[in-house]
């Protein structure tokens, strides 16, 4: 990723400038394994063309062959994919799109630190996919909800059996939802919002 | 056909770091900016709002800050910024303390998940996600 030089560069079109007025920003991450629809779901929302950012991570070698002790770095590129949406004159939801590869899930946790909330997006042909990043949620104490895209080709299970797949806490909502649609993907946003609501109500957090 | 089965996991008695095994990174977890003339040290997020101060860069400014600045007239996030820049998360770190130092951008906070849900503020953004 280089500089592409100060006379290139497209900023936002003029319908996607903010207001003056825009005082701070939130963001909600979405994840889940590979191809489960995460990029799909950010642009099904977005008021604004997703974009991207990227990370370039140097990583020690481990668990390669060590030339004689030598120790050998790779670069890898991490990128991520997001939305916008403007929630009043004030405030703005960012929407995270993050990599599926659970190996560099790490390597952006600062940096979802302060997320709302996320939403997990399983495709139930590979529902394994998603368990990792699940787990590392529930370590970080980041709420989460839980969208099954669905996909037609995909095996369909009672959602109690999905659930116990899953192993979902009580209370964590699971529903099904076609990342392509606005109005599908608004209500799994919806959905987040009304569970992070109830934590909020009970003083808890899962 | 029975699906597979995980585990659910416990919450980390304390913010986790990267795991044996999971390598050195070469990036810290998080990044700070100097915010302010007093050298205050504030987490740069990618949510973090950037506005420029004033519209024309200053001559001494370099072609990065001078694009950034021009990007900024309205408030942008960071992530966007460095979307548009095509800078990785990483290098907008030192360019934005230099502007912050400078005192040629404000940075706007973002809103951070507390212990306990801000209840207006999910609220808010329920009545946003309604209108969509
Ligand atoms: N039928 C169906 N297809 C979908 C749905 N959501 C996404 N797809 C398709 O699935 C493919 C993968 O979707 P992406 O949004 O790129 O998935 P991703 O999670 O961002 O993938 P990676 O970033 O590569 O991990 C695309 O071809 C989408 O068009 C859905 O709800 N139903
Ligand atoms: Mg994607």
């Amino acid at each position: 990723m280089d500089f592409k030089g100060s006379d290139t560069i497209p900023g936002p079109r003029a319908e996607d400038q903010l207001p003056h007025t825009a005082q701070a920003a939130a963001k909600i991450v979405i994840v889940g394994g590979f191809g489960v629809g995460k990029t799909t779901m950010v642009g099904s929302v977005s008021e604004i063309k997703p974009l991207t950012t990227e990370e370039t991570m140097t990583q020690a070698g481990i668990g390669v062959d060590d030339n004689f002790g030598s120790a050998t770095k790779t670069a890898t590129t991490v990128a991520m994919d997001f939305g916008r949406i403007s929630i009043t004159d004030q405030l703005v939801l960012y929407l995270f799109g993050t990599p599926g590869q659970q190996r560099f899930w790490f390597l952006w946790n600062g940096l979802f630190e302060g997320a709302l909330g996320a939403v997990v997006l399983v495709d139930t042909r590979r529902l394994e996919v998603s368990f990792d990043v699940m787990g590392r949620l529930e370590e970080r104490g980041v709420p989460f909800v839980v969208a099954i895209n669905s996909f037609p080709d995909a095996p369909r299970y009672p959602m109690d059996e999905l659930r116990t797949a899953l192993d979902l806490a009580p209370g964590i909502p699971i529903m099904e939802c076609d990342a392509r649609r606005r109005a599908s993907s608004r209500d799994v946003l919806m959905t987040l919002m009304r569970f992070l609501h109830s934590l909020a109500m009970t003083g808890s957090r899962t | 056909m029975t699906p597979p089965q995980r585990q659910r996991r416990e919450p980390a008695p304390e913010p986790s770091k990267p795991k044996e095994g999971e390598g050195k990174v070469g990036n810290p977890e998080r990044m700070y900016v100097v915010a302010g003339p007093d050298g205050e040290r504030a987490e740069l997020d990618l949510v973090t709002l950037i506005v420029a101060r004033a519209v024309d860069p200053p001559p001494s400014a370099t072609p990065e800050q001078a694009a950034l600045l021009r990007l900024c007239a309205a408030p942008l996030s960071v992530a966007e910024l460095s979307a548009y820049l095509g800078l990785p998360f990483s290098a907008m770190g030192v360019l934005l303390t230099d502007l912050l130092t400078a005192e040629l951008v404000h940075a706007r906070s973002p809103i951070v998940r507390q212990a306990v849900p801000d209840r207006s503020l999910l609220e808010a953004v329920m009545n946003g996600l309604q209108r969509l």
